[in-house]
């Protein structure tokens, strides 16, 4: 029989051991798969990397993947911390970049300098409102705020669509249902060769690993997030802490869907968030919610991501194939973590009861 | 309006079954945001069973077997190894999605064969179709929507009047006490979570089959998403969630109606209702208090014996 048992303590290094282990696994189960298939595995991965990495110009192209993912996975790593399921990245990408393309459309007279702050700023509002909502009526009434970050996902997505259908339709796209394209003023300018939202990224980055490990705040939402009980004994403010990160946490998610406005696609549409806003709850979590590690994994994404538009002309495989590798490794990585908590034995007797030991 | 009511039952039949698969994943304990992937995978292999062998029922069981694979993924992570239920479903859904454009690459653009679409026409069902009304609303319509009938009953009779359904609840609610009276907590997840899995396939399957009946990529659309909130909008309660599917599809079908005529209420807007009647319901839910038949407490907290 199998005795199973809290492990008191994982030491980082061979948790990372049971990690890229568990890496490994997926991508020799996703091996079979291609074998399977007819395709050499080892081409096949030589060729994501090469998708990723071949040229400056892919390179640049894994990085501005990045950028948003990072961002966004901060935001809402915040919540997690929390345990406030922020479930409306999605929704808050769009409330931002809506705020941010309002201001582009209507100022673009302004010079840059004044402009992109502007759309920032709105950006951060937008968002930071948009995940606020669901945190008010979690503070005051416990609603699940899964499901009403979840659904104003669908929300913002509608009224979007709406504004691209409608009111803010360009005239000059021939009946096409297109947002304007932004002015110049409202285009995020470039640094090293790629849009300045990496330093943005890398500000959020280190911002938030001082503010959780260095500020009072960070500890006490630390302690929110390991037990709410612990932290009303505490006195700590619970409600009115959460309303506040969950607002910062939304306008920070809100602030990704300004960068790729205007950075990005240079204007506003439905395909504004690519799907960021679910990836970033996935890489967040792999990351243990931890800032700094967030771009190593929000990074390995992004190469699974360019790798996989290269890999589709390269050797005629769909695009598809890297959303079931994609999937494959998240299996894999969320059921190692068991193997990090839990240490399990394996006994002679058979009947042997593994009730308290 | 009997058309229009009549296109709403067969509008709800895929978000029915989708929400009493979620409804009793949820009664185990088990928040399983993945219903998204689990009918895509049931949509595509429902599909493609059915456009290779032309049998209806091979195509509906191979259906619910996708979608009972998808959700044995789930189980796995979390149950035996007790990962966390939210992203474990969004993995799901990723993985679901990836799956279904996978295999369905090739499907795009084909019709299913006549032996299916003549298997799941419509069929009066004997004197009761004759009830004005509700006669040729709810019982001149396709088999498979006869099957969700059936399934909402026998699932609320499981629920409410037999000894299995109220051992299943209490793992739901209260894992540790169902444990100590000798109910194998584990097995009665694993065993829930498989049927909503087989649940949640069928309601892909009615789209690709009957609804549309072709395959395509974003054939949910979504509707997986709104099969969660219609369990919080029926309160984990099978027959309230037979009326919250025929009201979302109602609403549904009225968004699409709309275009055609001169009200001025953009379908962007009524396609937002059913989303924007889920948080209220939510809300008045939360701010009332309701303890009855409302979030299992077990929901979303891993189980570990020796955690007690």
């Amino acid at each position: 029989m199998l005795n199973i048992s809290k492990k008191e303590h994982c030491s980082t290094k061979s948790a990372y051991a049971i990690r890229m282990s568990a890496i490994l696994l997926a991508l020799v189960t996703a091996s079979l798969f291609l074998l399977v298939l007819g395709y050499n595995p080892i081409e096949v991965y030589k060729g994501l990397l090469r998708g990723a990495f071949g040229t400056e110009h892919r390179i640049k192209e894994t990085i501005i993947k990045t950028i948003p993912l990072v961002i966004t996975s901060v935001g809402i790593g915040l919540a997690f911390k929390m345990k406030f399921w922020n479930i409306g990245a999605e929704g808050q990408i769009i409330m931002g970049a809506f705020a941010a393309t309002y201001f582009a459309l209507n100022f673009s007279g302004l010079p840059k300098g004044v402009l992109l702050p502007i759309m920032m700023i709105a950006a951060v509002i937008a968002g930071g409102i948009w995940a606020f909502i669901p945190a008010f009526f979690k503070a005051k009434y416990k609603t699940n705020e899964t499901i009403f970050t979840l659904m104003l996902n669908y929300i913002a997505l509608g009224w979007i669509t709406y504004l691209q259908y409608g009111p803010w339709k360009d005239p000059n796209a021939f009946g096409f249902p297109k947002i304007p394209n932004y002015g110049p003023s409202a285009t995020l300018p470039q640094v090293f060769g790629i849009h300045m939202g990496w330093i943005i990224a890398l500000i959020i980055v280190i911002g938030m690993h001082l503010f959780i490990n260095y500020t009072k705040k960070g500890y006490e939402i630390t302690v929110i997030g390991e037990s709410e009980s612990t932290a009303r004994y505490a006195k700590i403010p619970v409600d009115k802490l959460m309303m506040k990160m969950l607002f910062v946490s939304g306008g920070i998610i809100g602030l990704t869907g300004m960068i790729q406005a205007s950075a990005v696609s240079r204007t506003l549409s439905v395909d504004i968030t690519g799907g960021i806003g679910f990836t970033a709850i996935i890489t967040a979590w792999l990351a243990g919610l931890k800032a700094p590690l967030m771009i190593i994994v929000c990074f390995l994404f992004s190469i699974m991501l360019s790798g996989a538009s290269y890999i589709q002309t390269a050797f005629q495989i769909p695009q598809a194939a890297a959303e079931v590798l994609q999937g494959l490794i998240l299996f894999f990585v969320l059921g190692s973590e068991f193997f990090i908590k839990y240490r399990i034995k394996i006994t002679n007797t058979l009947f042997y009861k593994n009730r308290e030991v | 309006m009997i058309n229009f009511l009549t296109a709403a039952v067969v509008a709800m039949t895929p978000l029915l079954f989708a929400t009493l698969g979620e409804m009793i994943m949820e009664k185990v304990g088990n928040l399983n945001l993945g219903v998204e992937g689990m009918m895509l995978m049931g949509a595509v292999v429902g599909f493609y069973a059915g456009f290779n062998t032309g049998n209806p029922l091979l195509a509906l069981l191979s259906a619910s077997g996708a979608g009972a694979l998808g959700a044995l993924i789930y189980a796995v992570l979390t149950v035996t190894l007790r990962a966390n239920q939210v992203v474990s479903g969004l993995a799901l859904t990723i993985f679901g999605t990836g799956f279904a454009n996978f295999v369905g690459r090739q499907l795009v653009g084909k019709t299913i064969p006549r032996s299916i679409s003549t298997f799941f026409s419509k069929r009066a069902i004997p004197f009761v179709s004759e009830i004005p009304i509700v006669g040729p609303v709810f019982f001149n319509q396709d088999l498979f929507v006869y099957l969700g009938y059936f399934v909402v009953v026998c699932i609320g009779l499981y629920l409410y009047k037999t000894r299995k359904g109220l051992n299943m609840r209490m793992v739901g609610e209260s894992p540790a006490a169902a444990d100590a009276i000798g109910i194998p907590v584990n097995l009665y997840k694993y065993i829930h979570i498989l049927i909503g899995g087989m649940l949640c396939g069928l309601g892909g399957a009615y789209l690709s089959l009957v609804y549309v009946p072709a395959w395509q990529e974003s054939i949910i659309a979504g509707r997986g998403w709104i099969a969660i909130a219609l369990v919080i909008f029926s309160q984990w309660n099978p027959y309230k969630a037979f009326l919250g599917a025929y009201l979302f599809g109602a609403l549904q079908i009225a968004g699409f109606r709309l275009q055609g005529t001169s009200i001025p209420i953009s379908q962007y807007f009524t396609s937002l209702l059913p989303y924007m009647v889920t948080i209220i319901v939510l809300i008045i839910g939360s701010v009332k208090e309701n303890k009855k038949n409302n979030a299992p407490e077990g929901l979303t907290i891993p189980y570990f014996r020796e955690e007690r």
